[in-house]
Parts: C-alpha cells; sequence; structure tokens
C-alpha cells in the first residue's frame, strides 16, 4: 500500500504570502476554463458552419477556400497554432498591429486562446455541417430550388435546418472537446484550470498534488456532463415528429 | 409555352441529351417515358434550370432558360415541379411547407399564404393534416401535399418526374386521380411516368425516349393505336411495361 497521506483540507488552505485561498484559485481557474471556451465555442459555431456550407457550394474557388481552411487548421497541433498567434503572428503584421497585439490588446492570453482555439475548433466543426449537408437527400436543394428559392434561401430555410439536426451529436463531442482542449492555453499563460493545478501542486503545495487533481479532473468531468446534458435537451427539442433519423 | 430547341448535354464525356426537341403548348399534357437511364429526369430538370446544358435553349413562357441574364430564381417559382421522392421538407409542418416559398419568394403575408395553402390542401383531400409533419404522413398523402405546395405558387406549368413509382401500389390511384383532375382543368403539363392508364386518359401527347434522344414524340392516339408504326425500341419498351 502507498503510504500517501491524504488531507482534502488542503483546498481550504490559505495560499503562502497571499490573501487568496487555494480554492479561490481553482474556481477562478475554472471561470476562465468557461469563459474561454464558450467564447471560442461561438466563433467555432459561426464561422466552422460558414466554411462548412462553403465547402458544398457548386463554386470550385469557394469551395477550395472552405478545403484549405479545413486542412491549414485541422492538421498543425492546437498548441503550435496556439503559439503561433501568440509569439508569431504579432512580429508577421504590420508594425502597428504588431505593437498594439503586444502592448494594448485587451486581455492578451485571453483573447489568443479563445481566437486560436475558437479557429482551430471551427475547422472541425466545418467538417461536421458539410456531412450533416451533404447526408440529405439530394432532391431537397432540388426542391427549395425549383419552389424559386435562391440557393441562399435554400440553404438558410431547407438544408442546413436539417443538417443542423443531424450533427447534434458530433457537434456535441466538438463542444464537449473544446473545454477539454482549452487547457493547452497554459503554454500561453491563461491562468485556466490546468493552469492553477500545475500552479499549485508545482510550487505551492507539491505534497498534496493528488487531492488538487482529483478535485480538478472532477470539474472537468462535471462540465463535461453538464455540457453532454445540455445538448440532449436541445436535440430532444429540435427533434421532428415522425423522422426517422438517418433514413427517408 | 414549353419550347425545347436542340438541347445536348454532357456529364464530362457522357452524353446524356441528344439534340432533343419538343414543345408542349398551353393546357397540353404530355407524357414523358422510356427505360431507365435515358434522360427523363435530365431532359425535365433542363426545363427549369435545375441542370445545366451545354447546347441548344429551352423558352418558357417567352423566357429563355439558358441567358445568362434571365432570372432563374423567377422563372423557377413561375414552374411547379413534383419529385419522385416527393422531397416535402422534414423540419416544417404541412402548412409551413405550403406557405414557405409564397412567403419567401412571392412575398405573400402568411395569412395569405396559408389561405392559398390550405385551399390546395382541401383538394387533395388532406385539410385536416394541415398542422401534422411530413414524416407522419404516407407516401400518397405527401405527393399529394408535394403537389398541393406546387400547385400554391400559381404555377402557368407543372413538371412531374415518376411522381407515383416510389409509392406502394395502393396509394398510386389517389395520387393520379389528382393529376388527371389537373389535366382536366387545362394544367400545362409535363409527366415523366409509367402510367400508361393516365397516358390514356389524359394524355395529349406521348414522348419516347431512349439513350438520350426523344425517338418518338406523337399523338396519344397513335403512339397506343397504331403500334405497328413505332420504332421498334418504342414497340420493345410498350410490349415490357404493358404486359402488367
Ligand atoms: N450527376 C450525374 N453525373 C453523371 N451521370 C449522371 C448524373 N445524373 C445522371 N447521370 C446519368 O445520366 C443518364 C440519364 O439519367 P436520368 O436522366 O436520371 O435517366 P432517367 O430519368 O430516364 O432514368 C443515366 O445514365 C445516368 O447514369
Ligand atoms: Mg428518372
Amino acid at each position: 500500500m502507498s503510504t500517501y497521506q491524504w488531507d482534502w483540507g488542503i483546498i481550504l488552505q490559505q495560499v503562502p504570502e497571499s490573501e487568496e485561498f487555494y480554492y479561490q484559485w481553482l474556481i477562478s481557474g475554472l471561470g476562465w476554463t468557461i469563459a474561454t471556451a464558450l467564447s471560442a465555442w461561438v466563433i467555432a459555431l459561426l464561422l466552422g458552419s460558414l466554411i462548412g456550407v462553403l465547402r458544398t457550394l457548386p463554386s470550385r474557388p469557394l469551395s477550395f477556400i472552405g478545403t484549405a481552411y479545413v486542412e491549414l487548421f485541422r492538421n498543425i497541433p492546437l498548441i503550435v497554432q496556439l503559439f503561433i498567434w501568440f509569439f508569431v503572428v504579432p512580429e508577421l503584421v504590420p508594425t502597428v498591429v504588431g505593437d498594439w497585439m503586444k502592448r494594448d490588446m485587451p486581455l492578451p492570453e485571453f483573447t489568443t486562446a479563445v481566437f486560436g482555439l475558437g479557429l482551430f475548433t471551427a475547422a472541425r466543426v466545418a467538417e461536421q455541417v458539410r456531412t450533416g449537408i451533404l447526408t440529405l437527400p439530394r432532391g431537397q436543394k432540388n426542391a427549395g430550388l425549383a419552389l424559386g428559392l435562391t440557393l441562399g434561401q435554400t440553404y438558410r430555410h431547407v438544408l442546413l435546418p436539417m443538417a443542423f439536426r443531424i450533427v447534434i451529436p458530433p457537434l456535441t463531442s466538438e463542444f464537449m472537446n473544446i473545454f477539454k482542449n482549452s487547457a493547452v492555453a497554459l503554454v500561453i499563460g491563461l491562468t485556466e484550470l490546468t493552469f492553477q493545478m500545475k500552479q499549485i501542486t508545482g510550487d505551492y503545495a507539491p505534497s498534496n498534488p493528488i487531492e488538487v487533481m482529483t478535485l480538478v479532473s472532477l470539474l472537468y468531468l462535471s462540465v463535461a456532463l453538464s455540457v453532454n446534458r445540455i445538448m440532449a435537451f436541445i436535440e430532444k427539442k429540435s427533434r421532428v415528429p415522425g423522422y426517422i433519423s438517418g433514413g427517408k | 409555352m414549353i419550347e425545347i430547341n436542340k438541347i445536348s448535354k454532357w456529364y464530362g464525356d457522357f452524353q446524356v441529351l441528344t439534340d432533343c426537341s419538343t414543345r408542349i403548348n398551353k393546357g397540353e399534357v404530355v407524357v414523358v417515358c422510356g427505360p431507365s437511364g435515358s434522360g427523363k429526369s435530365t431532359l425535365i430538370k433542363c426545363v427549369n434550370a435545375l441542370e445545366p446544358f451545354q447546347q441548344g435553349d429551352i423558352i418558357v413562357d417567352g423566357i429563355s432558360v439558358a441567358d445568362p441574364k434571365t432570372n432563374l430564381p423567377k422563372l423557377r417559382s413561375r414552374v411547379g415541379m413534383v419529385f419522385q421522392h416527393f422531397e416535402l421538407f422534414p423540419h416544417l409542418s404541412i402548412t409551413e411547407n405550403l406557405t414557405l416559398a409564397q412567403m419567401k419568394v412571392m412575398g405573400r403575408s402568411k395569412e395569405e399564404a396559408s389561405q392559398k395553402g390550405l385551399a390546395y390542401l382541401d383538394r387533395v383531400g388532406l385539410k385536416a393534416h394541415a398542422h401534422k409533419f411530413p414524416g407522419q404522413l404516407s407516401g400518397g398523402q405527401q405527393q399529394r401535399v408535394a403537389i398541393a405546395r406546387a400547385l400554391s405558387m400559381d404555377p402557368i406549368a407543372m413538371l412531374f418526374d415518376e411522381p407515383t413509382s416510389a409509392l406502394d401500389p395502393e396509394m398510386v390511384n389517389e395520387v393520379l386521380d389528382v393529376m388527371v383532375e389537373l389535366a382536366q382543368e387545362g394544367m400545362t403539363m409535363m409527366c415523366v411516368t409509367h402510367e400508361m392508364g393516365f397516358a390514356r386518359r389524359v394524355a395529349n401527347r406521348v414522348i419516347f425516349m431512349d439513350k438520350g434522344q426523344i425517338v418518338e414524340d406523337c399523338a396519344k392516339e397513335a403512339f397506343f393505336g397504331n403500334v405497328e408504326a413505332r420504332s421498334e425500341r418504342a414497340q420493345q419498351f410498350l410490349s415490357k411495361i404493358l404486359q402488367h
């Protein structure tokens, strides 16, 4: 048997030479994790839908732009992308912009993490949305057009409402992934949940790492389960009466 | 009303349509038949520009389909189309299926659109189902709704692409009855169908296609009455489908 001395009291202890308590650090970390993931998800959903739609259009240049985006953002590791956005991009853009990014951009770690994670996840959302559209019977698009709807109206009122319903399950996994992936942002100094865990167990309370890690794991788990429940609720609410998914 | 002038179309190297010409006058009912893969669906989809074609032109009510300046959504909104697999919008109620394009394309108000849509729904005998969703109706009922949806746009002509071939046999007649009624009221109709009973009852002309070409284009009486005068391919086809 291990001789590890469990002591959950550590969570409630005050941080040495500080006004704060460890649990406050963890709550603050959880807050940044949730704020980063939710903001990035908004970007991922909007941009991902747009890119996914582009890839299904008859126009060669537009669908090429969509494909290029997906391949670029999907195939470079997220951690590398965050480094590039944080350290490299400010050096490559015009000096005025670069200086602004380095000195004046509000919450630089947070902002970079939101955009980096959002753009990365958008590529994955785009693939789901594209698959959803392509799963629909070809005749649906023709039916919309034959009634005189424009291609844009056909997407808006005919194709996308069904495509999104079909891809709720894979979008749920992407939504859950974005919370887990936000942990990568610790490499650019975002003080999210994993950053706090690392700080506490590394520098402050190295004798009680297991309690802190267990608690952090449980926090991630409960966030994931909540997201899952919310998406299940949305799926139920948007269910189409009489429609058997996957068949027609 | 619909004038098809020397249409040719290729998918890559494969020629689907070769020099197809015909015309459908106002109030005429023309039945298009032919073996599977002969290009019937492709031809009928060219009429409302759902399929582009490389040569020839189609004139619908004086408007050229091939002219790049033509407002295609507007042209399509005036030509009703009914598909083999109904293609109702599954996430919309029957009423919403009937009113969507009326509101978005013709700018009708919700009240006006529902009034119009429900009147046609009543005509196809389905008024009681207005609040349901497509997945809750039988195939025959869905196809009747699809016809009502097309009629709600006040079309100048109707295109049918095998409207009964995805239906269980006992539902074929309820759809054909609606189509016969429509024909008798003077609707201009181009119908891809193998229902020769329907053709005998209401068609003015019958077109027979094979391998992307219009092989026969003649009055119904000649097509069914004088079989010996028909091409060999048409005779073979007729003997196959008339056996049952
Ligand atoms: N998108 C397409 N790409 C390539 N070939 C096609 C396409 N659509 C149809 N075809 C071919 O064109 C021919 C005519 O098809 P179609 O018009 O659907 O015939 P029909 O309706 O008479 O059965 C068939 O050989 C079919 O395989
Ligand atoms: Mg066909």
